[in-house]
């Protein structure tokens, strides 16, 4: 609850920056994740925690403690935590009889809950156990969304925005092509969702690098490195439409500027209006072609117009 | 025979060039949808479950992501490259996946006490001319500080120094300065067609004739007596004290000022008018201090007449 202008006014520049860092702004920074544990926990849940801690560094905090909390019912200690961190993204692991292996993915606006979906870990391969050599943290992740059903059912389309949100990583203008190695893959299929993660050091890569052209595309081989989940969907918590809509207004400035006078047409082509003033086209400046010109007297004219006509031929 | 070795030739780098084509392109029924400012693409085509089920699962998962995978980095590849510092780099565009905020967008802060005084008086910004320092005048001016210092004696002050830009009024007075500079203070000196008599000139007090008005001079002889008479001190104690104090404090800093060593000050009208002035109010207040007691005396000697 630090204001700026308000509860506490910073004293010193690096206060300053500190909170104008965490303030709204036009461009937003990289969205944190929280990872936090549930009053009861499996091996499976804190091993599949530290993965997901380890996918998403270094935009994530790993809480070591218990929070006896339940997300679905009471959500205040986790607005709480959001604000302490400057997070906006969650992930809450518990396990009990009822609902095993639970994990919680859930996104915050204004530091109050969004969106919240759960699912359950049918299936956990961690980091650990797939002996293969892992790509360095940080890298930014390709994501691939396969299935029908997330086209079609609605809490599948908001786990797609969500899984978008929280495994993106910072919003770049451009990418080294070498470093294009993550790819993670989530297929939505028979109410399950599989996501695994694959690594992409393919030579065809090396090659291309070689003769710098950066045109030849590579074909692709892929590594399985990263922890691989069989989810399946249970409760979801979905913000109510008019608050997903708030959430997603942009500020006018980000608008891009729409330049006047510029029109396109079907073929690409830039088109552009001259405005003119009235001519005056008796007054135009045109070519002059002597031959063509009006002489004095009739005979003169007749003459004109004879060698006129010749010297239109000519022209021809 | 040379020309069938070249046709073959022909062919086998077309077939190759096929191949290569072949290990890239991917065959789906439905196009895939990219959003490459992300990097993500959607997969919306079926997937065949009887073919999930007949092969183990993680190879055709594999095998579907090694798909999806190739054709969204053959999107990536067509966006245009540059090289930055030895490393081959992709432009991404602009994410097109609307996602939600973080926070609300900021609200315009409210404008201060200046803005809004400057609103209701309709005051705009006005930018300032880039005044540049001119090397030269500056130059200049030091020379003859230097030679002033040298020499002990003063600069001439009043827009007889060279700057860059003179000014219409600061060349009038520069003139004025020089015509008064005469043996006869310019009393002499003609001036040219069309110039203008100089404004601001002759006498700065103005004093009665010794022999005239002679209502008048007795009516401000009686007012003087009045004033004089009158129990109200005609010295505002506190504005008196004030200006001593301010007197005091600019002495002050005066004298630091010398005795931070002689910064080339000395040359300059300055401290002169400084002390001058001082001189000036120490001498005022100091005489209207005295004023009543002297005055009653005065007052005294005219009563006995």
């Amino acid at each position: 609850m630090k204001q700026k202008e308000g509860v506490i006014k910073p004293k010193t520049k690096r206060a300053k920056r500190f909170l104008d860092n965490r303030a709204p702004k036009l461009t937003e920074n990289v969205k944190n994740a929280m990872i936090m544990k549930g009053g009861n926990t499996s091996m499976t849940v804190t091993q599949a925690l530290k993965d997901i801690y380890a996918l998403k560094k270094p935009s994530a905090v790993l809480y070591k403690k218990k929070n006896i909390t339940r997300p679905f019912e009471d959500s205040s200690s986790l607005e709480f935590f959001s604000k302490k961190t400057d997070s906006s993204l969650f992930l809450f692991g518990s396990h009990n009889k009822k609902r095993p292996n639970n994990l919680i993915f859930g996104r915050l606006f204004d530091f109050h809950v969004l969106d919240m979906i759960e699912l359950g870990i049918e299936k956990y391969n961690s980091l650990s156990a797939i002996k293969n050599s892992k790509c360095p943290e940080g890298t930014k992740p390709m994501l691939v969304f396969a299935g029908e059903a997330f086209d079609h059912d609605d809490d599948h389309k908001r786990l797609k925005s969500l899984l978008t949100d929280f495994f993106r990583g910072p919003v770049v203008p451009s990418v080294r092509l070498a470093g294009l190695e993550h790819v993670l893959h989530f297929t939505a299929l028979e109410g399950k969702i599989y996501m695994r993660s694959y690594s992409q050091n393919s030579l065809g890569f090396s090659r291309s690098l070689l003769k710098k052209s950066g045109c030849r595309t590579p074909r692709i081989e892929l590594e399985e490195i990263g922890p691989s989940f069989d989810f399946v969907l249970r409760r979801t918590h979905l913000a109510s439409d008019d608050l997903y809509k708030t959430a997603h207004r942009q500020p006018k400035a980000l608008k891009p500027k729409k330049k006047k006078n510029i029109s396109h047409d079907t073929f690409g082509t830039k088109f552009g209006r001259l405005h003119m003033q009235k001519q005056d086209l008796a007054k135009l400046q045109t070519r002059k072609m002597k031959g063509l010109r009006k002489r004095r007297g009739p005979a003169a004219a007749a003459e004109g117009e004879t060698s006129s006509k010749t010297a239109k031929v000519e022209v021809e | 025979m040379a020309a069938c070795s070249i046709e073959d030739l022909l062919a086998k780098a077309e077939q190759d060039e096929a191949e290569k084509l072949k290990s890239i392109t991917v065959q789906k029924e439905l196009d895939l949808e990219f959003d490459i400012g992300n990097l993500v693409a959607y997969d919306k085509n079926r997937i065949d479950i009887r073919q999930f089920r007949e092969q183990k699962k993680e190879d055709f998962l594999r095998s579907l992501a090694r798909d999806n995978t190739q054709l969204l980095v053959n999107e990536i590849w067509k966006h245009p490259t540059e090289r930055v510092e030895e490393v081959i780099v992709v432009k991404l565009p602009e994410p097109t996946t609307p996602l939600p905020r973080e926070k609300p967008p900021p609200k315009p802060r409210p404008p201060t006490k200046w803005e809004e005084f400057a609103k209701l008086k309709g005051i705009q910004k006005k930018k300032k001319t880039n005044l540049v320092w001119d090397d030269v005048a500056k130059n200049e001016l030091h020379r003859l500080r230097n030679i002033a210092r040298a020499q002990k004696i003063k600069v001439p002050g009043v827009g007889l120094t060279p700057t860059a830009q003179q000014s219409k009024t600061d060349l009038a007075r520069a003139v004025n300065v020089a015509k008064s500079s005469t043996a006869s203070a310019g009393k002499f000196q003609d001036r040219l067609p069309k110039e203008k008599a100089p404004r601001n000139t002759g006498k700065k007090r103005k004093f009665q004739p010794v022999i005239g008005n002679f209502s008048n001079e007795k009516q401000r002889q009686l007012d003087l007596l009045k004033v004089l008479d009158s129990k109200k001190p005609r010295l505002d104690v506190n504005k008196a004290v004030n200006k001593q104090m301010r007197e005091d404090d600019r002495e002050e800093s005066a004298a630091k000022f010398k005795k931070g060593g002689k910064k080339g000050r000395k040359g300059g009208n300055f401290s002169g008018k400084g002390k001058g002035g001082g001189g000036k109010g120490k001498g005022r207040a100091g005489g209207k201090g005295q004023g009543p007691p002297s005055g009653k005396k005065g007052a005294g000697k005219p009563g006995k007449r």
